[in-house]
């Protein structure tokens, strides 16, 4: 790969050629804000938050879609790029609410994040502002276009990592907002609800309903672990509160699903707090299911398996292990048949 | 997988059999989906028209249960028009002259009759199969639930062996599995002829390993499978059963049989998170803590073991599987004192060679795929890298087998079964996720434009459905997915459709996996 020499902030820098501004900026280890910019897609160059200052160029250029070339200079952080980006703050505000103290995104915003290190806190520029309503008319994402920038993440991840084209950018000028075709419900599209529009939504427009007033983003602790559906292994982050799973993001770094998930993943964990879940032994009284104390379980279980061994043998028995457990709670169910009971008569589901 | 789900990407070329991939592993299909917009050509070959079929540059719908002339066509094509890889073939397979001759009879002409696939179609897929370096094949159960299941396989394999695919980046032949610990489940030992880490239990010198580590003698000869165990309990001579996390009595093929098994058996423990339709049929039911509510580990579809972690405590007095068993080992008198399950982990691993590599302490948030012997292996992201276990690569010899049960006059469609994307199997977890009744509200049958021409149903009309074993209910969607002569239920709603109650138990004599993909049924109006 051929490489290219310039100079960032100073610093002389040797780049890949066709890398972008901002990808070398990355690699440097310098942090250039930005809203709209996903690693991997497709810019769309639509926030303009992450301008910077090229010598020689009449107006500063966004360095997430600019390419770099042999003997660039570019400033990152002079006081015109500065002065850029607060005045795009000041116009993305212009059109944002600013209620933080009930937004569900607050603390996790990317909105609030820029607009607090850039010391934006109002905007000059009073106009008309959107009043939609809520989009509510699907169980699992609720949308709020006023919330909504119009960085295009959510069509970009649609398009580009579900490959599913639900939505897309419509209208034009003022009137532009993201939908489904011909304005219908997510509900009556190809959407599969995988969530992918909600992981990489910067701002509160795209919200997991399962999560909405169950507590605030520093409130929720942060559990790393493994999806329990399919053979995938997506490695996903529960969001817990008063232990409860308020909602489930996936892991971008993780090399198996890489920020992605499906609806299984993303909004099927209600199972976990469901209230029909078995909570006591339960032994069967006269034909019917009574709950017991583990003790009178094991005692039933043990008397009754070391009667029937003693009579039949191990060859009388049969485990059946779980798929869907754990691999030290199968290695203890293999055990159990085979040094407790003496039967290698244990199997799993793998072959039905 | 015999690679990993990232190397997908990169496959010049992807042959997708049997596998709704888009819906049974969705994140999976991400990969294939961006192989594609990469370049990558797409064969995908299945009766119904799955989703995959938008994606893919080659179509091949077969007729159901007609895998193995259709890939012996392909292999028929690739050594007659010295496609194969001959470097790799002398270096690594044995049987190429046996083969030759033995596919002399799977010309394409020969596998259009079999599997309605134009014999043109078999050669370019052949060809462009062949071109193609390296290539991967996936798969699902499509392949394996069907009464060839094993030769299936073998007749893919025998591509992958002919190109080279084995033991190559991005290549290979892999199973997509479909829940989140099936391959666990298996390497820690829960088949009835291998001790973990898929040592026979007939080998002396690894049965003598587990001996020492559990302190008792242990029996020598293979147990039964799940499927023999519900013909041994009819027998009268299988007394007690355990059954830890499955809904066997409603996802069990012939669902109808195993029920009157399970009723019939003098004791039943069932361990899981509710009172699934299995768990009422038990003498004893054992509440069992949740994913979220454990530590532990998942061995994923690509050999990846990832660390599972405590979120949430469990709902009353709920136990985790392991502490369960090791309470009840220890009430029999096996005294068990494990305080966490890493413990557990370290005596499976110290024992088991292709894990003996792995502890918690390495497993970090990117986990480890196995073969990873030593505790600083990197771990293996594909197998058969310069070696199989056998040395070889035998090319198998498999003919074409006919379906176990045949459409005929009285059952004149086939049946076939699978999986929808919002429902995970009989849809004890997902059945219980809000919103998700939304998306998927019950079962329905999907029948072909033609045969509900031909039957005079419309779409959305409550029809019967028989087969020889059983009798259930449901409305139809019309639907080019499902080709003329089939029509395709899922398994997610057995409360009010009993889909398995349909399917046959005729099975697959090497794995004993039933034929779910294919049974012969009738639909009938309801008036």
């Amino acid at each position: 790969m051929s490489t290219v020499k310039l100079q960032i902030d100073g610093r002389e820098i040797t780049a890949p050629e066709g890398a972008t501004i901002l990808d070398v900026t990355k690699s440097a280890g310098i942090e250039i804000p930005r809203l709209c910019h996903m690693e991997g897609l497709t810019p769309n160059a639509a926030c303009r938050l992450c301008v910077v200052e090229v010598a020689g160029s009449r107006n500063l250029v966004a360095s997430c879609s600019f390419p770099v070339s042999n003997n660039m200079v570019v400033k990152t952080n002079s006081e015109r790029v500065a002065k850029a980006r607060r005045l795009v703050m000041e116009l993305l505000l212009s059109d944002h609410p600013l209620d933080c103290m009930t937004c569900e995104k607050s603390g996790a915003c990317d909105l609030e994040k820029y607009a607090y290190e850039l010391g934006v806190s109002s905007t000059r520029f009073e106009g008309e502002r959107h009043a939609y309503p809520l989009d509510e008319s699907n169980p699992f994402i609720v949308r709020d276009y006023n919330k909504c920038i119009l960085c295009g993440r959510c069509v970009s991840a649609c398009n580009e990592v579900q490959f599913v084209g639900a939505i897309n950018v419509a209208h034009r000028g003022f009137d532009t907002k993201v939908a489904a075709p011909f304005g219908r419900s997510l509900l009556d599209s190809t959407c599969t609800f995988c969530g992918q529009c909600v992981a990489v939504c910067p701002v509160g427009a795209l919200i997991e309903n399962t999560r909405r007033f169950q507590g605030r983003e520093w409130e929720l602790d942060k559990v790393a672990t493994v999806c329990p559906y399919c053979g995938v292994g997506c490695n996903i982050e529960l969001n817990v509160k008063n232990n409860r799973v308020v909602k489930v993001v996936p892991l971008n770094n993780a090399a198996v699903n890489q920020g992605t998930l499906c609806v299984k993943g993303k909004f099927g964990m209600d199972f976990v707090g469901s209230p029909d879940r078995l909570t006591t032994p339960l032994i069967r009284r006269d034909g019917q299911l009574i709950p017991a104390p583990w003790e009178e379980a094991y005692d039933l279980i043990a008397a009754k398996f070391s009667q029937i061994k003693g009579e039949s043998g191990p060859d009388a028995f049969a485990f059946l292990s779980s798929a869907r457990t754990t691999n030290e709670s199968n290695y203890m169910m293999q055990k159990f048949a085979r040094a407790v009971i003496g039967t290698n008569s244990v199997d799993n589901c793998a072959r039905t | 997988m015999s690679n990993s789900i990232a190397e997908l990407e990169d496959a010049p070329l992807i042959l997708a059999a049997g596998t709704n991939t888009t819906e049974s592993h969705p994140v999976i299909s991400l990969r294939v989906k961006k192989a594609v917009s990469k370049g990558a050509k797409l064969i995908v070959v299945d009766p119904r028209k799955i989703e995959l079929t938008d994606f893919a540059t080659r179509w091949l719908r077969l007729k159901v249960g007609t895998d193995i002339p259709l890939y012996n066509a392909m292999a028929h094509v690739i050594i007659e028009e010295g496609l194969y890889n001959k470097e790799y073939v002398a270096a690594r397979t044995a049987g190429l002259e046996e083969m030759r001759e033995f596919l002399k009879e799977y010309t394409p002409e020969y596998a259009e009759e079999i599997t309605g696939v134009p014999a043109e179609e078999i050669v370019a897929a052949a060809r462009e199969y062949a071109a193609a370096r390296p290539a991967s094949i996936i798969y699902t159960l499509g392949i394996t639930e069907h009464s060839c299941g094993v030769h299936n396989v073998q007749s893919l394999a025998n591509l992958a062996l002919l190109c080279g695919n084995f033991g190559v980046e991005n290549g290979g032949v892999n199973p997509l599995r479909g829940q989140n610990n099936v391959q666990g489940a298996g390497d820690v030992g829960c088949l009835p002829n291998l001790l973990p880490g898929y040592q026979r239990v007939g080998d002396d010198k690894a049965r003598q390993r587990w001996e020492r580590e559990w302190g008792v003698e242990l029996n020598p000869r293979p147990g039964i499978t799940k499927v023999a165990a519900i013909d041994e309990v009819l027998k009268g001579k299988l007394r007690a059963m355990y059954i830890m996390g499955e809904n066997t009595v409603v996802s069990d093929a012939n669902a109808n049989k195993a029920r009157r098994a399970l009723e019939a058996v003098e004791f039943l423990v069932v361990q899981d998170l509710f009172l699934t339709e299995t768990a009422l049929l038990a003498d004893v039911v054992l509440p069992a803590a949740a994913f979220a509510e454990v530590d532990g580990t998942f061995t994923n579809t690509e050999r990846r073991v990832q660390r599972v972690r405590k979120a949430v405590e469990p709902p009353g007095q709920a136990k985790a599987d392991w502490l369960i068993l090791s309470e009840l080992a220890t009430r029999m008198g096996y005294v068990q004192s494990y305080d966490h399950p890493s413990q557990i982990w370290d005596e499976l691993a110290r024992n088991t060679p292709i894990l003996a590599g792995i502890s918690y302490g390495r497993l970090g948030q990117e986990g480890l795929q196995w073969p990873c012997p030593t505790p600083d292996h990197p771990g293996t992201r594909y197998l058969h890298k310069d070696v199989f276990p056998s040395e070889k690569g035998y090319l198998q010899m498999v003919p074409h087998v006919p379906l176990a049960e045949p459409p005929d006059d009285e059952y004149p469609l086939v049946l076939t079964t699978g999986r929808r994307r919002p429902n995970y199997h009989t849809n004890t977890q997902t059945g219980r996720a809000r919103g998700f009744d939304t998306l998927s509200p019950h079962e329905w049958v999907e029948v072909s434009p033609h045969d509900a021409l031909e039957m005079g149903l419309s779409d959305g009309e409550e029809v019967r459905v028989v087969s020889r074993r059983g009798r259930v209910q449901a409305p139809i969607k019309i639907t080019d997915r499902s080709p003329a002569g089939v029509v395709f239920m899922s398994f997610h709603f057995p409360q009010t459709t009993l889909t398995n109650a349909l399917t046959t138990d005729l099975h697959d004599p090497i794995t004993e996996t039933p034929e779910f993909k294919a049974c012969a049924v009738r639909v009938e109006k309801l008036r």
